[in-house]
């Protein structure tokens, strides 16, 4: 951490890693949307997880860290998606590659020769080391998935209604599925400093989920997603630095909180729309 | 209204036509040389068994699927309205009815209102798809397709889940929007003895085209018996809707309807829709 002078705002660690989470969260809201509405929850796991693998293969090959991370996840994300199309029974095939490119990266780091890994920052993330380096790569990145899928929301949300009825609107449903392959992708890749791989889905899943009750259309889902998961990340540092906690896990574990408030407060919602 | 003299559609064109197609899954045959046609303005109704290999000449005509052998030929520029079958909206993804019926393109909210009051069911769109009755979400699912102003409107099982004075309130709407529009109409359906009397066409598939006729000379066709057997006697009931007492499938369900007509299938008042 630098001690000189801190004059501009982002000398301050704290502001990088709320900075940093506010990127993730506005991403991962809709995205989780996307990943809830098709169910592809383990999906997200089993990218996240090959996550690990890239972090041992940039290090092997000394390439920088998201650079390895983008190239796995991606590599993961479309392996998962082809064998899904070829009918193979996905559930199973997505167990196997989600813990096994998890195994496989743990051993990999684990005989990159001459570092010493700080293994926790990659499972559990470090948001409290966020660089400006890293926070200019994130909100990139961030700003790059935002615009794809603002692009193809509602070709998106069509195919993954039914395949049939994109298709007679004229859209493509596997390039949608592409799209939607890549950018989960590289929203995990962005995701892995602030909570780290085994809680990226989290972070995908939990705000998305809790942004049900307060929604009647998709594109209203997404927002109160994005607003939740930015709920969750100020909460999180807040409770990271009172308690003293791991922040990734305290900004899932807000996550979960404002969930259960949401669940309960959701039949009250109903009722109240229903009138 | 009487419509028992139907015009016959011109020679023109074909909007489709398949031309001895072939397609099969891991080794099974779903269509084996498929040939058919429909022309503009033309009601076509495909009944065959399950397994007969509907849904998978809907998909190989919306163009999902290629067929392996054989071609499918289309009108230049052919616009298709598509109603799916059961379609299935993810618990939990908020959809309103104005919101699908702007899915993928948008429609002003004039133009909606028109269409909803048009299929039958007035106000709707602020409702959730999942709160419309079965007989509701097949009128919403035809107003979408409509929106498109299609050439050809295909339905799969269109009248699935509907009761007898829902199918044939239903079967009327489709008449009265094929006069209106002049648009063809493709509709599949795996109940072997009632198709819509207005059908110019019926076609019997069973991996192969059986036969194809005018509705009354397929009743007579050998293959016809062959395949859907002679227990019925060949009751094969030309839906017309000699049902004139009115029954506003547009609002509720549930309703008691006690009627007496004679029918030749036990049917439910089951409107399948998810909870």
């Amino acid at each position: 951490m630098t001690t000189t002078m801190t004059t501009t705002m982002l000398d301050d660690f704290l502001i990088r890693a709320a900075l940093a989470g506010a990127g993730i969260a506005l991403i991962a809201g809709p995205l989780g949307c996307l990943v809830v509405w098709r169910r592809m929850a383990y999906f997200g796991d089993a990218t996240a997880h090959a996550a690990i693998l890239g972090v041992a293969l940039a290090l092997a090959f000394d390439v920088s860290i998201i650079l390895g991370t983008v190239a796995v996840t991606l590599a993961m994300a479309l392996t998962v998606s082809g064998l899904g199309s070829r009918g193979h029974s996905e559930d199973a095939t997505l167990g196997v590659l989600a813990h096994g490119s998890l195994a496989l990266g743990l051993v990999a780091i684990s005989f990159v020769p001459g570092v010493t890994v700080d293994l926790q920052a990659y499972l559990f993330g470090d948001i409290l080391a966020v660089s400006r380096g890293d926070l200019a790569v994130i909100w990139a990145g961030a700003a790059l998935v935002l615009a794809l899928i603002w692009w193809r929301w509602s070709r998106i949300l069509t195919a993954i209604l039914n395949p049939e009825l994109a298709v007679s609107s004229g859209i493509d449903p596997r390039r949608e599925s592409l799209v939607m392959t890549v950018t989960l992708a590289l929203t995990v890749a962005l995701s892995l400093k602030v909570v780290g791989a085994l809680l990226v889905a989290a972070m995908l899943i939990i705000p998305a989920a809790a942004a049900r009750s307060f929604a009647r259309t998709p594109e209203r889902m997404a927002l109160v997603a994005a607003l939740l998961g930015l709920l969750a990340v100020i909460a999180g540092l807040q409770g990271s630095l009172r308690f003293d906690s791991p922040a990734g896990p305290s900004i899932v574990s807000a996550a979960t909180l404002i969930y259960v408030v949401a669940v309960m407060l959701g039949p009250v919602l109903a009722r109240r729309a229903a009138r | 209204m009487n419509v028992a003299v139907q015009a016959k559609a011109p020679a023109a064109a074909p909007l489709i036509r398949t031309r001895q197609i072939d397609i099969g899954y891991a080794g099974l045959v779903a269509l084996k040389g498929v040939s058919l046609q429909i022309a503009k303005g033309e009601i076509v109704t495909v009944i065959g068994p399950n397994g007969s290999g509907k849904s998978t000449l809907i998909k190989a005509l919306l163009g999902l699927i290629e067929p392996q052998g054989g071609s499918i030929e289309r009108a230049p520029g052919l616009t298709i309205g598509y109603v799916p079958q059961n379609l299935a909206i993810d618990a939990n993804l908020p959809m309103t009815v104005a919101r699908f019926l702007s899915l993928p393109v948008r429609h002003s909210a004039g133009t909606t209102a028109a269409m909803l009051e048009r299929v039958g069911v007035p106000g709707a769109q602020s409702k959730q798809m999942a709160d419309l009755s079965g007989g509701q979400f097949q009128r919403v699912l035809l107003a979408r397709a409509l929106l498109a102003n299609p050439q050809i409107l295909i339905l799969d099982e269109p009248t699935q889940g509907l009761d007898q004075p829902g199918i044939a309130a239903f079967y009327k709407l489709i008449e009265e929007v094929r006069k209106e529009r002049g648009c063809a109409v493709l509709m599949v359906s795996h109940d072997l003895h009632v198709v819509m009397r207005a059908t110019d066409r019926v076609i019997c598939l069973n991996g192969h085209v059986c036969c194809e006729g005018a509705p009354d000379a397929v009743l007579e066709a050998p293959e016809y018996r062959a395949l859907f057997g002679d227990g019925t006697r060949g009751a094969f009931a030309l839906y017309q809707h000699h049902h004139d007492h009115s029954h506003d499938q547009g609002e509720g369900h549930g309703h008691d309807h006690g009627h007496q007509h004679a029918h030749y299938h036990d049917h439910d008042h089951d409107n399948d829709h998810a909870g």
